[in-house]
């Protein structure tokens, strides 16, 4: 099987956003390869130790970006491929799944498409299905186990009222939940060959695509509100009294 | 002059942090408290390759030079002691030992399967009734044909029961001028008939850890088993020492440095006069105090560790930064436990269980006393390190790396 899984740098999860001239910002948060991506590369090496083949890692983004890609060949990717280019930061998601679909066809012969379930900081949860549509494939989405593959996948899919379980022709994309299991540590000699990567760069023009043009822009970009708490000690005479108290305050903030 | 950590090292730094965070810091306390190893650390680190990170691939370990051992050390005992004197006594005082002075045989024959963590090992030097005088050892080892019979008791042991091979040292001379020069080293492995092995409960920190004593009893060894040369065994354990304590001083750089993430956190969260208590100049002043051991405890063993990867003769150089991390690291930790007031006199905080384990780090590989003796004695021109028959071998990426 020949694996092309997408992975991309994003701020740490424990980052505080605020948004700063209508810009987001996290601050110096260290950037990190997006935990859900993690599960898809998990899920994308233990296929091919089961099935053989090999893993292709990809990123879009700045040279920066080639830390998530180190991290996927650590783990123990066979390559990497950085999709840089200045008009890719106006992308939508739509244009950004075009680019990702080019990128499956030049790799060439590839069987699946892997994809964490969503990215931590866009959180739009949609790649996997709209590069499924671009290429014409079968998208599995929220996939939490592979029980078969071949010339068909079989897979199980996570969802809130239990697991679902889909077969589909090959090839085909999935996106990947936590269920899938814990993703390994990059191995130390992972590490050792990931230093020493050299990961070609691709432009959209070695792609052979025009730059997509974003349908949907961002307008306005805004924090959480912050949250206000004040503390508040109820006193009183008895136990009772202190209870009667904090229902009726409760009942007056409209909590209950 | 080069400050820069390479991006290897930073991401195995980054690979043993979050193996730590994950599978040990959240059950450590409760292992610490039962006084039992946690069944499942020495196998992890072993699959993991954290047990051979040093160890040349053709000899079974994962090809990294010297600065990632200490680097691997800082991390593991900013979450436990326990998991660092795992490093300690396997790859530092036995691993590299037979990487030092074995012959090819022994190499292929012990250093392979302990690189590759099949066979844990473990380094017995002191007795009963010789700790610092390592000269005063009664243990013998009694040559008869190819063989050696091994009589003595080994006390004090880190992973003693835990382990599959020992480096012990032992007597084979009494017929020498120079007591030193009576001792000679051996691989014993720990199943051989007449081997006893057992722990030692009730010690005040590495709870989590194992530490016990192996007693000998007409073993029989063939004569294989020896490292190095007979009367060579002083000069080996201490250039064994030369590897232990750079892990003790990696380590207990981690430990300073636990304590001072520790109480940054604790003092930006507790309220004391209306105000957090890092706004206090007494509570700054002990967090400035553990971010200068702390780099500095950092800048020696980094020094020492650059030192082994050039082949230059590290004696001296790894004592100090021993000396200085490991008394640093138990004033870092007391005065951790006082920026946390009373939570940190309990176990429900970290603070008490660094400063337990970070004492025992300041009596054994060289306690501080003979660290000073020795850095004195080199101040003062009294001491001077000889050439050894066998030096610890510089590291050569193209060797280390190279499958044979
Ligand atoms: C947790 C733990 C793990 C250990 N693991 C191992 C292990 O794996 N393998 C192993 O071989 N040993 C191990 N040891 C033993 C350790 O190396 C010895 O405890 C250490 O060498 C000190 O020896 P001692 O305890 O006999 O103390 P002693 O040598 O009896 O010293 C007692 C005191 O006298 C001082 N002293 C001694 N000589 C002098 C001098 N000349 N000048 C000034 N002061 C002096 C010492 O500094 C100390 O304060 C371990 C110890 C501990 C606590
Ligand atoms: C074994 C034990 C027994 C105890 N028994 C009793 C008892 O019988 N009765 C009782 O009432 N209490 C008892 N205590 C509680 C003890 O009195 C408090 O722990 C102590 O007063 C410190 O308060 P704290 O722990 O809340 O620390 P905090 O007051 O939160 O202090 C945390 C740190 O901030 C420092 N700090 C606070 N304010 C300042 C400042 N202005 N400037 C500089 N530094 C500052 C403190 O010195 C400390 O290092 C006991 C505690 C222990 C450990």
């Amino acid at each position: 099987m020949k694996i092309a899984v997408f992975v991309k740098l994003v701020p740490d999860s424990a980052a505080t956003f605020t948004v700063d001239n209508g810009q987001p910002n996290w601050g110096d948060a260290p950037l990190v390869i997006n935990p859900w991506d993690e599960y898809a590369v998990e899920a994308a090496l233990a296929l091919t130790e089961e099935h053989g083949g090999e893993v292709v890692a990809v990123s879009l983004g700045g040279e920066n970006a080639k830390e998530a890609l180190k991290h996927a060949l650590a783990m123990g990717s066979s390559e990497a491929v950085l999709v840089s280019d200045d008009a890719l930061a106006g992308l939508d998601a739509a244009g950004a799944a075009r680019v990702m679909a080019a990128v499956v066809q030049k790799i060439g012969d590839v069987d699946l498409a892997v994809f964490g379930k969503s990215s931590i900081d866009s959180d739009h949860g949609m790649s996997s299905a709209m590069v499924a549509r671009v290429l014409g494939w079968p998208s599995l989405s929220l996939v939490a186990a592979v029980q078969s593959a071949g010339d068909t996948i079989t897979v199980e899919r996570s969802m809130e009222e239990g697991r679902q379980v889909v077969e589909s022709p090959l090839p085909a994309t999935m996106s990947v939940v936590k269920d899938f299991g814990e993703p390994r540590y990059p191995s130390f000699m992972g590490i050792r060959k990931a230093s020493k990567a050299e990961i070609p760069l691709w432009s959209l023009s070695d792609l052979g695509i025009e730059v997509p043009t974003a349908a949907v822009t961002r307008s306005e970009i805004m924090a959480p509100p912050k949250r206000e708490v004040t503390n508040e000690i109820i006193k009183g005479g008895s136990p009772e009294e202190i209870a009667a108290t904090l229902a009726d305050k409760i009942i007056a903030e409209g909590v209950l | 002059m080069d400050f820069q950590l390479s991006e290897e090292h930073l991401a195995v730094q980054k690979m043993v942090r979050d193996y730590t965070h994950k599978e040990v810091i959240p059950t450590i306390k409760e292992w610490d408290r039962k006084q039992e190893m946690d069944p499942n650390i020495l196998p992890r680190m072993a699959e993991l390759g954290i047990l051979g990170i040093n160890i040349p691939v053709r000899y079974g370990g994962q090809g990294f030079d010297y600065i990632s051992l200490g680097l691997v050390c800082e991390e593991l005992e900013a979450a436990d002691s326990t998991l660092r004197v795992v490093m300690s006594v396997h790859t530092g005082l036995n691993s590299m030992a037979l990487l030092q002075w074995g012959t090819e045989e022994q190499k292929q024959k012990f250093l392979v399967p302990q690189a590759r963590g099949e066979k844990y090992a473990c380094f017995g030097l002191t007795e009963p009734g010789a700790g610092s005088d390592v000269a005063a050892m009664k243990g013998t080892a009694k040559r008869d044909g190819d063989e050696y019979v091994l009589n003595g008791e080994k006390m004090w042991i880190s992973l003693a029961s835990k382990a599959h091979h020992a480096l012990v040292v032992l007597r084979t001379s009494d017929d020498v001028e120079d007591p030193h020069d009576g001792l000679s080293a051996f691989i014993l492995e720990l199943d051989r008939k007449g081997v006893k092995t057992g722990d030692i409960h009730g010690k005040m920190g590495v709870r989590a850890g194992s530490t016990g004593w192996i007693s000998m009893t007409d073993v029989r060894v063939p004569a294989e088993n020896r490292l190095g040369e007979e009367g060579e065994g002083f000069k080996i354990a201490m250039s064994c020492l030369d590897n232990g304590r750079y892990t003790v001083g990696a380590g207990a750089t981690g430990l300073i440095r636990a304590s001072l993430e520790a109480s940054v956190k604790y003092a930006k969260d507790r309220n004391a006069f209306g105000r957090e208590i890092g706004r206090f100049q007494l509570i700054q002043q002990k967090i400035a105090y553990m971010v200068q051991s702390y780099e500095a405890a950092r800048l020696l063993y980094l020094r020492a560790g650059w030192m082994k990867n050039q082949g230059q003769r590290n004696t001296r150089e790894t004592s100090l930064a021993k000396w200085f991390a490991t008394d640093a690291s138990f004033d870092a930790a007391s005065e951790a436990i006082q920026v946390h007031g009373a939570y940190g006199y309990s176990d429900e905080y970290d603070p008490e269980r660094y400063l337990r384990n970070s004492k025992g780090a300041v009596i054994y590989e060289g306690t501080s006393e003979i660290h000073q003796l020795m850095q004195a004695g080199y101040a003062l021109g009294y001491r001077d390190d000889g050439e050894l028959r066998c030096e610890l071998p510089a590291y050569d990426p193209d060797f280390w790396q190279a499958e044979a």
